[in-house]
């Protein structure tokens, strides 16, 4: 069913990318403020590196690879909190250890299947333009669950960002919110991989982060701004790629790349103001 | 009297301590260490680099378990106490997030976050006890303003205004004004003294710097060595002629003279 919208966006299967785009460019950012909060801007890429592996396994075995990812993926990212909580690894140490095997693992398993197909591919630099009608249902519903417990958890999630030890004393659970944050990520990680690929998950979740915290005074306003860049980042990217025929996860990024370059100057600009006058 | 939901120990101290032991690996770090804060009391926790006192504060938080003794925080041991928000803590480094801008006002809010439930919306009642505690650490025309455009020393005004948000009945804070410009320090002071005072909060202080506050201490308490060294009201160690005052090495002279 396709619905009356103008150019770029008339056909079916635009239509398509945009809605999942979207559900992408509200949810990656959204996380990624919390990642870039706790300093775990990296997480986006380390998980998305295991659900690759995930991927190539579900392949292999002729698995749903959406879900195998998404075991994967959360387990991954599940461990990588819990070591950090308990201070079995540092943050970055456990991650490049996950990184390195999940990419790993994943190299191993598609040697295994035979050869570097084309099903690996699409998963690794995102297919937003064949997602069927199913898939980008899965992925709206996807998105919209994780848009219903940010709502619910986001001031939690804030005051443990902020000071995890205090946020212990003062009884909050702790453990599990970050924990719920790491798998919440998984999720994201695998909603998005459709839309931009493994290799550029992280860009989504960081750089509309990026762009907003150089727009922002409060953090509430950093959220929206993130949302705000993530959506915007998609539209265009999708438009941009659609026009010039050019491949869509990658504009998609480089958009949002050039929405924080615009706002880096803009600050700069703004900071030289203040200090001459 | 700060409002309180549950119930609680009438006579119970709002910390107590005894034989509190703790090493990290072989190295002892609190040896036999009893002390107690009374209701209402003001306490400081004074030593040198070294004496034990961050891992006493852990350990009386329930952060960290200790390794013998006991540990009643407001009656009940640390991971009994089913409303944690009745502890305010003040943590020794001010966290600073320069990695994403928050107001003095989100910040202060996100101590009302325990108290109501992880899930729950704000109450109408937490604008009145964030005005309170912003008009407290006399930060209350600042609500706006990114914490990191503040002074090292205004931050941990909003980090105390952050535990006090919940009004707490037993509040610790670790080092507040280390390295704090003076009209910090003497608005610390007043912050801490009207809820001590006034509401009836129990306050342990962990400072080297004391001066700011010596009159209105009720007891003081020095660690040395892991073990407590001087307990007592702090005319008892000024009597000896020793200042309370600002030191500028890591040993305070005049914990030299405790034995």
């Amino acid at each position: 069913m396709t619905l009356p919208l103008p150019w770029p966006f008339d056909r079916e299967y635009m239509q398509l990318a945009l809605a999942s785009g979207m559900a992408v460019g509200a949810c990656a950012p959204l996380i990624g403020t919390f990642l870039v909060q706790k300093r775990l801007s990296l997480m986006g890429d380390g998980v998305g590196h295991m659900a690759f592996a995930g991927v190539a396994a579900g392949l292999l075995a002729g698995l749903s690879p959406l879900w195998t990812a998404l075991a994967v993926a959360v387990a991954g990212a599940v461990t990588i909190e819990w070591l950090r909580l308990r201070r079995r690894a540092s943050g970055d140490l456990a991650l490049a250890v996950f990184f390195y095997t999940g990419i790993a693992g994943g190299v191993v398993l598609t040697g295994l299947a035979g050869s570097l197909n084309a099903g690996v591919l699409t998963y690794l630099f995102g297919s937003v333009l064949t997602v069927s009608p199913a898939d980008a249902r899965s992925i709206c519903l996807l998105g919209a669950a994780i848009l219903v417990v940010i709502a619910v958890s986001w001031r939690a999630l804030f005051a443990v960002a902020l000071d995890e030890e205090a946020a212990r004393v003062a009884g909050l659970p702790v453990d599990a919110l970050s924990i719920g944050l790491a798998a919440l990520t998984a999720v994201t990680v695998v909603a998005a991989m459709r839309v931009v690929g493994v290799l550029l998950v992280a860009a989504l979740m960081v750089l509309p982060v990026g762009a907003a915290q150089r727009l922002a005074r409060s953090f509430v306003a950093t959220l929206r701004w993130a949302v705000a860049v993530g959506l915007g980042s998609v539209v265009v990217g999708l438009a941009v790629a659609r026009a010039g025929g050019l491949a869509p996860g990658g504009t998609i990024v480089l958009v949002a790349s050039g929405a924080f370059a615009i706002t880096a100057i803009f600050d700069l600009g703004r900071r030289r103001a203040r200090a001459s006058s | 009297m700060p409002l309180s939901d549950g119930p609680r120990a009438p006579a119970a101290d709002a910390l107590a301590l005894e034989g509190v032991s703790f090493s990290y690996g072989r190295h002892a770090v609190l040896d036999g260490v009893s002390l107690r804060v009374g209701r209402g009391e003001f306490v400081a926790l004074a030593g040198p680099n070294g004496s034990g006192k961050s891992t006493l504060v852990r350990v009386a938080l329930g952060l960290t378990a200790p390794v013998a003794g006991q540990v009643r925080l407001l009656g009940q041991a640390p991971n009994r106490l089913k409303q944690r928000w009745r502890v305010g803590y003040v943590p020794q480094r001010a966290v600073v997030v320069d990695q994403l801008p928050a107001t003095v006002e989100e910040v202060v809010a996100s101590g009302c976050v325990a108290r109501r439930g992880w899930a729950r919306r704000p109450h109408p009642d937490e604008r009145e006890r964030i005005d309170r505690a912003l008009d407290v650490v006399a930060l209350a025309d600042r609500r706006s303003v990114p914490i990191t455009e503040l002074s090292g020393g205004q931050q941990q005004r909003v980090f105390i205004a952050r535990a006090l948000v919940s009004e707490p009945e037993l509040l610790v804070l670790d080092e507040p004004v280390a390295g704090v410009d003076a009209e910090s320090q003497a608005r610390f002071r007043d912050a801490i003294v009207t809820r001590c005072h006034h509401d009836g909060v129990a306050v342990l202080l962990v400072s080297h710097e004391l001066g700011a506050v010596a009159d209105d201490l009720d007891r003081v308490l020095v660690l040395r060595g892991g073990r407590v060294a001087f307990d007592g009201p702090p005319a008892a160690l000024t009597a000896e002629g020793v200042s309370l005052g600002v030191h500028r090495t890591d040993l305070p002279v005049w914990l030299e003279g405790l034995t």
